[in-house]
């Protein structure tokens, strides 16, 4: 069985599938996009290019609002944790083994074990607990409940990263009688900033698209873009969501690609 | 490395905030589930303080309203979680089916254009579950992509029901958990050494013998991985059953989350959330220990 262009690699009918696969991917979300510069109401007829849909989105109060709730909300959240990450990194890694290690990956590790709906109902029983007992419902429940979800995200690239630094620059450092902190603030955080950014991208991608967790610890009038897209998907949908959808991909598909890029650049 | 770790004993210290957060707003208030699915419901939510099994009874059986003696199994509850570990096996299933021709494809491409397939793997993987959601709504409802166009051709005479099937909410979830399948896999066909695939078919084995016996052995770490990866978050699935489901077809996500709402139940919210808990930690040592098992015997 001789064959000149025999491979080792080649498994037939892996392609195939594998085309197949990426279509069926991508062929909803191209659907989506291409139907929200629909004009008519269809998203199967196309009958001429409109910007009424994105018109329609933008003259809407309420979805303006939710979009800048959700986007700062976002921002605060993995602000916080990205601060809170990094110096748990920090404190895990180069360090001895101590007891308890195990036990502080697990609680960092948490929220990635738990389906999100567990977490969800939890964090409703607990935060209409102190509702009763402070009477307090302002934005403070969903900072916290989106820190503490984003805290897993924005940790591992912060670790990841630390721990290929080159340990040798700090020890020059510490050789040339720089204290911990002129040795951290010098050398060791400038060399973590990929890993600090990178982190904090994921922990803002992960806030924005969080649903269940918000759905269940927001009160009254504190929509966010997902749980309101949630909530108009029950009605009748018009391209409108699809014009929303569109936008809010672009947004992810931007800082993915950011992501990407920061941490290809590491690797190189 | 050769740094004396023991003149850091107090870095510890750093991760203090970080865990200050994720106890009171991660892991605490599952304790309180704990508590809560022990106690009597309130009339309008919420519980009264009094010590009952009745919640985690009800979580299998349920007691005739007018002759409490009698007491039959839930089969409305066993229905939905028959469907949920149902459905989050056949999503597995379809992941791995197309999620390994998938990554293997990816791990193939030369060096340059494998980046790229991988980007396009890892979109979706980042991209609103969601928005991923709705796209499939859009596809499959009544008036929807593929019921319009099957029409205008002339195919059918009447849309499809999709919407609201157990196959839609199948569709949707081996949709949107693909990426969770295929990433695993691609990270450990990355490691495979080629000259062990080579030497089998120097040995004058067939593809599928190849396929069979060095390739998915080697890969199956991925395999466990990916297996995880998507079964976990298709039992813990919320959104997906809710937007393609509706309120006929529920997982037991939607179950719990019911009991919060019109149900009003709090406590049979609390015992069935910890059933979901019980069956992912059920799955997570099931598949390790029959990794490690299978690990032992090819060594």
């Amino acid at each position: 069985m001789f064959n000149r262009n025999f491979s080792v690699r080649r498994l037939p009918g892996f392609g195939a599938i594998a085309i197949f696969t990426f279509v069926i991917l991508y062929l909803p979300i191209v659907i989506l996009v291409v139907f929200s510069f629909n004009s008519g109401l269809s998203q199967a007829r196309w009958e001429g290019f409109s910007l009424q849909w994105y018109e329609a989105a933008f003259n809407n109060r309420q979805v303006r609002d939710v979009s800048i709730r959700s986007l700062w909300l976002a921002l605060v959240a993995s602000g916080l944790a990205t601060v809170l990450a990094t110096l748990a990194a920090l404190g895990t890694t180069r360090v001895s083994r101590f007891p308890g290690r195990t036990m502080i990956y697990a609680l960092i590790n948490q929220p990635l074990m738990v389906p999100e709906i567990v977490t969800g109902i939890a964090l409703l029983i607990f935060v209409a607990a102190i509702k009763v007992q402070t009477g307090y419902t302002g934005m403070g429940y969903l900072i916290a409940a989106h820190t503490a979800f984003c805290i897993p995200f924005a940790y591992l690239p912060i670790r990841a990263r630390l721990e290929t630094m080159d340990i040798t620059l700090e020890s020059a450092a510490a050789d040339l009688y720089a204290s911990h902190w002129q040795a951290f603030r010098y050398i060791t955080l400038p060399l973590l900033v990929p890993g600090i950014v990178a982190g904090f991208m994921l922990g803002f991608v992960i806030s924005l698209d969080t649903v269940v967790i918000t759905e269940f610890v927001k009160s009254a009038g504190q929509d966010t873009l997902p749980t309101y897209m949630l909530g108009q998907l029950r009605r009748t949908v018009t391209p409108e969501m699809n014009a929303i959808a569109t936008l809010f991909l672009a947004l992810s598909l931007c800082i993915v690609t950011a992501f990407f890029l920061i941490t290809r650049k590491r690797g190189a | 490395m050769a740094e004396a770790p023991e003149r850091h004993g107090w870095k510890w210290l750093l991760c203090a905030p970080a865990l200050v957060v994720l106890v009171t707003a991660a892991s605490g208030p599952l304790l309180i589930v704990v508590a809560y699915s022990f106690l009597t419901p309130g009339n309008m939510g919420g519980v009264v303080w009094e010590f009952t099994l009745e919640a985690w009874f009800r979580v299998f059986f349920r007691r005739d309203i007018f002759d409490p003696e009698s007491i039959t199994f839930n089969q409305a509850h066993l229905t939905v979680y028959w469907r949920s570990v149902w459905l989050s096996l056949q999503t597995t299933f379809i992941c791995a089916v197309l999620g390994f021709p998938t990554a293997w494809f990816i791990a193939t491409r030369p060096p340059s254009s494998r980046t790229l397939w991988l980007f396009l793997i890892t979109i979706p993987f980042w991209t609103n579950l969601l928005i991923r959601t709705f796209a499939i709504q859009e596809v499959i409802r009544n008036n929807g992509t593929i019921n319009t166009v099957l029409l205008q051709m002339g195919v059918i005479n009447q849309p499809i029901q999709m919407m609201y099937t157990d196959f839609a909410i199948l569709l949707g979830m081996a949709y949107v958990f693909m990426p969770l399948m295929v990433l695993p896999l691609y990270a450990a066909m990355d490691k495979l050494d080629f000259r062990l695939v080579e030497a089998g078919y120097d040995l004058y084995a067939s593809r599928v013998q190849v396929l069979w016996h060095v390739i998915l052995p080697l890969v199956k770490p991925g395999f466990i991985a990916g297996s995880i990866l998507v079964f976990i978050p298709a039992i813990g699935a919320y959104v997906t059953p809710r937007v393609l489901g509706g309120g006929r077809t529920m997982m037991l996500g939607n179950l719990i989350a019911l009991q919060f709402g019109q149900g009003r139940n709090w406590p049979l919210g609390a015992a069935l959330a910890m059933l979901m808990l019980i069956i992912v930690v059920g799955a997570l040592v099931f598949y390790l220990r029959w990794a490690n098992r299978e690990e032992a015997r090819n060594v």
